[in-house]
C-alpha cells in the first residue's frame, strides 16, 4: 500500500481535472461535481488510511522513498520527484485527507447554492493536491513545488468571489506577502544546496550533522531563511497581515487552508528539518520567540474584533504561534501534536462558525437586509435556532481554551511544559513560557466572547429576520460532529504518561526527531512540577473563559449599524493596532511611490525606453544614413569601388 | 611560343577594357569593354595553356559560353533601361542611389 502513495495525489488532481472541465463546460452539474469533488477526497483518505496502517504494522526506521520519475538531472544535481513516507509525513497525509474530506462534505451544503460551484471545487481539489505534494515531497525542491502550489490555491480561493475588489485585493496580498517569506525558503535551499551538496531530506538528514558545527553561522542563516518562509506561510510576526484579510474567501476554505492544513506547512518545514534547528540553538529560540510574540500579539488583537471569522483568523495565526513555540523548544512532536489538534477543533470553529454565517445570510437574503452576516454584534442568542451547532462550538472552544479532557488541553500544555523545561538551560524560555500563559488566558477570554456574543443572550438579528433562522443541513452538521469527536477525544493519540497514557505520538515520531535529539534532548518536567504546570495552566483556561463569559453578558451589546466606534485600548485593538496602516505608510506607499516616480518615469521611460529602446533605433539609423552615403546610384562609382576593392585583394595575395 | 608577347598583350587589352568601364558612361560601350576585359583574359588563358596544358584551353570555353549569357542579359537590361529612359547615359541612371 506504501507504494501506491502516489494515488493520494493522483486522485484529486483527477477530481481537480474533471471538476474543471464541468466547471467550463457544465457549471450547472453540482451532482457530478459533488460526487467527484468529496469522492476523489474519500478515496485519497482511504489510500492514506491504507498507507498509515502499512507503516503502523512495521514501523520503519528511515523513511520509505517512492521515486516517480527522474525530475532534474543537472551535472551533480539529479533530482527526483519522488515522494517521502516516514511517521511524520504519515500524519500530516491523515490529517489533510481526513479534514480535507469533512471540509469538502460540508462545502457541498454550505456552497449549494453558489454558482461558482464547480470552479470552487475544481480549486479545492487542486489545493489538496498541491497540500499533499507538500507534506510528501522527499526533497526541497518538490516541496516547494507543494509550496507555490498551495499558495496559488490560497490566492484563488480568497478571491473566489472577485467581483467584489476587496476580495481580489485579499487574494493579491496573501500572494505577494508569501513572496517574501518564498524568498527567504529559496534562499535557504540554495545555501543548503552550496554546503551540503544535496536538496533531499534524508541526505539533508545523513550529511548535516558532519558538515555543520553546532551554532555555525551557516546553519544559522540557512535556518533563519528557512523560518522567514514560514512566517510568511504561517502568518507568523511580521507576515501575519494577510491570514486576516484571507477570510474574505469563502468560509470552508478559510477552515481548510488558512486553518487546518496549509498555514501548517510552516511548522511541518521546521519539523522536517528538525536537524538543522537543532545544530542551531539561536534560530530555534528566534522561532520560539517569534511564536511566543505572535500568540499573544494576535490573542490580544482577537479580543476586539466583531466580525465571526475575523477573532477565528487571529486565534489561528495565535494558535500557529503555540505550534512554533513548541517547535522552537525543540519539542517537535508537540509542535506536530498541536498541529494536529489545532486541525480537528479550528476547522470544527470554523466550520460552525461556517454554519452559523450560513443560517444568518438565508436570513437576511429573505428579508433583503444588507446588515452584515458575519458581524458578531448581529447574532446573539443563536443557540435556540441551531442548538447542535451551538454544542458543537462548545466544545471546540473548550478544547482550544485548553480544558481537559479536550483535545487541546494536551497539546498545549505539551508545548507549554517543553518552553518550561527549556527554561532550565535558557532563561529566555521562562519569559517564552510566561508569554504563552497569558496568551492561553486570552484564548480563553476571546472564545468566551464569541460563543457568548454568538450564541447566548438576546438575539440581535431583527425582528422578521429571525423566523427565517434555521439550523444546518445534516451535510454540513455531519461533518461537525465527526470534528466535534476528534476535538474531543483526539488528545489520545498523544496521551502524557501523568494521566497514564504512553506519549504514542511522540514515540512515532521518534525516527524522525532521533537526529535532533542527538544535539540536545528536552527533559520534561516530572512530578510535582507536572501538576503544578497542569494546574496552573487549567485554572487560567478556566478562569478565561469565566471571565469572558461574564464581562460579555454584563455588556449591552447593539446591533452593528447602531453601534458606536470603540474608544482607547479597545479601539487600538479593534484597528489591529493599526499594523497594516503602519505597513502602508512605511512599505507600501514608499514603493509605489518609488515605483511611479523613480521606476516609472526615470528608469522605465528614461532609461528603458529613452536610451536602451529608442536610443538603438536611433544609434542604427544614424549609422544607415552614413552607409547610405556610399550608395549614389552611379555605376561608375560603384566600379571604381569594386575595382579599389579588386586590387586591394590583388596585392594582399601577391605580396 | 609568344609568352611574353601574349600576356603584355592581354594586359593592354585588359586595361583598356578597365579604362573604358571607368571613363565611359554609354552602357553600351561600357558593356563592349567588359567583353574586352574577358577576352583579354582569354587570351591569357591560351598563352598560359601552351605551358600548363589543355586545361586553358577548356576554361575560354567556359568564359565564353558565360559571356554569351552575360551579354543576352545585359543587352536586355539595356534595351529595357532605354525603353524606360529614352537614354543609356549611366549618369541618368541613379535609382539605387541611397
Amino acid at each position: 500500500m506504501t507504494s501506491l502513495v502516489w494515488l493520494t495525489v493522483a486522485l484529486p488532481l483527477a477530481g481537480f481535472l474533471a471538476n474543471g472541465a464541468l466547471a467550463i463546460r457544465r457549471p450547472a452539474a453540482k451532482d457530478a461535481v459533488s460526487y467527484i469533488g468529496v469522492g476523489v477526497l474519500i478515496a485519497a483518505f482511504i489510500v492514506s488510511v491504507g498507507v498509515f496502517i502499512d507503516l503502523l504494522k512495521s514501523p520503519p526506521h528511515s523513511p520509505h522513498i517512492i521515486t516517480l520519475w527522474r525530475w532534474l538531472p543537472v551535472g551533480p544535481l539529479q533530482l527526483d520527484l519522488a515522494f517521502q513516507v516516514d511517521q511524520l509525513s504519515a500524519v500530516m497525509l491523515l490529517v489533510v485527507t481526513g479534514v480535507g474530506s469533512l471540509i469538502h462534505l460540508f462545502s457541498v451544503g454550505y456552497m449549494k447554492s453558489d454558482p461558482g460551484y464547480a470552479r470552487y471545487f475544481a480549486y479545492l481539489n487542486l489545493f489538496v493536491v498541491f497540500m499533499l505534494v507538500l507534506v510528501l515531497g522527499s526533497s526541497f525542491p518538490v516541496m516547494f513545488i507543494g509550496w507555490e502550489g498551495v499558495g496559488l490555491c490560497s490566492y484563488l480561493l480568497i478571491g473566489f468571489w472577485f467581483n467584489d475588489k476587496a476580495n481580489a485585493d485579499a487574494g493579491k496580498k496573501a500572494f505577494i506577502v508569501n513572496r517574501i517569506g518564498d524568498f527567504g525558503f529559496m534562499v535557504a535551499m540554495f545555501l543548503i544546496w552550496h554546503h551540503l551538496g544535496t536538496l533531499t531530506f534524508t541526505g539533508m538528514t545523513d550529511r548535516a550533522p558532519a558538515v555543520f558545527a553546532s551554532g555555525s553561522a551557516a546553519v544559522t542563516a540557512i535556518t533563519l531563511f528557512l523560518f522567514l518562509g514560514c512566517t510568511g506561510k504561517s502568518a507568523q510576526i511580521p507576515l501575519y497581515t494577510w491570514l486576516p484579510d484571507a477570510m474574505a474567501g469563502p468560509t470552508p476554505v478559510s477552515a481548510l487552508i488558512h486553518a487546518a492544513t496549509m498555514v501548517t506547512a510552516g511548522v511541518y518545514l521546521v519539523a522536517r528539518t528538525n536537524v538543522l534547528f537543532a545544530l542551531a540553538p539561536v534560530s530555534s529560540t528566534v522561532v520560539a520567540g517569534i511564536g511566543a510574540l505572535t500568540a499573544l500579539f494576535a490573542a490580544t488583537i482577537a479580543l476586539r474584533q466583531y466580525d465571526i471569522k475575523k477573532v477565528l483568523a487571529y486565534s489561528t495565526i495565535s494558535q500557529l504561534g503555540y505550534m512554533f513555540i513548541g517547535v522552537g523548544t525543540g519539542a517537535y512532536a508537540s509542535g506536530v501534536f498541536h498541529l494536529v489538534t489545532h486541525a480537528f477543533f479550528k476547522a470544527l470553529l470554523f466550520l460552525g462558525a461556517g454554519s452559523v454565517i450560513h443560517a444568518m445570510h438565508h436570513a437576511y437574503h429573505a428579508t433583503h437586509s444588507h446588515a452584515d452576516a458575519q458581524d458578531m454584534r448581529n447574532m446573539g442568542g443563536l443557540k435556540q435556532y441551531m442548538p447542535a451547532t451551538f454544542w458543537l462550538m462548545l466544545i471546540g472552544t473548550l478544547a482550544i481554551a485548553g480544558v481537559p479532557p479536550f483535545s487541546g488541553f494536551f497539546s498545549k500544555d505539551e508545548i507549554l511544559a517543553g518552553a518550561f523545561a527549556r527554561g532550565g538551560d535558557l532563561l529566555i524560555y521562562y519569559v517564552f513560557y510566561a508569554m504563552g500563559i497569558l496568551a492561553a488566558l486570552l484564548t480563553a477570554f476571546y472564545m468566551a466572547r464569541l460563543l457568548t456574543m454568538t450564541f447566548l443572550g438576546e438575539n440581535r438579528t431583527g425582528e422578521q429576520e429571525r423566523h427565517h433562522l434555521h439550523e444546518a443541513p445534516p451535510v454540513m452538521t455531519g461533518p461537525l460532529i465527526v470534528l466535534g469527536v476528534l476535538s474531543a477525544i483526539g488528545g489520545m493519540i498523544n496521551l502524557p504518561p501523568l494521566v497514564g497514557g504512553g506519549a504514542w505520538l511522540e514515540h512515532w515520531l521518534e525516527p524522525v526527531t532521533a537526529r535532533a535529539h542527538q544535539f540536545f534532548a528536552l527533559e520534561m518536567p516530572h512530578g510535582q512540577t507536572e501538576y503544578f504546570l497542569v494546574g496552573g495552566a487549567v485554572a487560567i483556561s478556566l478562569l478565561g473563559l469565566f471571565a469572558g463569559y461574564r464581562a460579555t453578558l454584563a455588556r449591552k451589546i447593539v446591533p452593528a449599524s447602531e453601534s458606536a466606534e470603540d474608544t482607547g485600548v479597545a479601539r487600538v485593538l479593534n484597528r489591529k493596532y493599526y499594523v497594516d496602516e503602519v505597513y502602508d505608510a512605511i512599505i507600501v506607499r514608499p514603493l509605489v511611490w518609488l515605483s511611479r516616480t523613480v521606476l516609472w518615469r526615470v528608469v522605465d521611460q528614461g532609461v528603458v525606453d529613452g536610451a536602451a529602446v529608442n536610443g538603438t533605433a536611433k544609434l542604427s539609423r544614424g549609422l544607415g544614413w552614413l552607409g547610405s552615403r556610399l550608395q549614389t546610384g552611379q555605376v561608375g562609382v560603384y566600379v571604381v569601388l569594386f575595382l579599389v576593392g579588386a586590387l586591394w585583394i590583388l596585392h594582399a595575395m601577391v605580396r | 611560343m609568344l609568352l611574353g608577347p601574349s600576356l603584355a598583350l592581354s594586359a593592354i587589352l585588359f586595361s583598356l577594357g578597365v579604362a573604358g568601364v571607368l571613363l565611359r558612361r554609354n552602357a553600351i560601350v561600357l558593356f563592349m569593354c567588359i567583353e574586352l576585359m574577358l577576352n583579354a583574359v582569354n587570351l591569357s588563358f591560351v598563352a598560359l595553356a601552351q605551358l600548363h596544358g589543355a586545361s586553358g584551353y577548356v576554361m575560354v570555353f567556359f568564359v565564353m559560353t558565360v559571356a554569351a549569357a552575360e551579354a543576352a542579359v545585359g543587352l536586355a537590361i539595356i534595351i529595357g533601361i532605354f525603353r524606360h529612359k529614352q537614354s543609356v547615359d549611366l549618369g541618368n541612371i541613379n535609382l539605387l542611389r541611397g
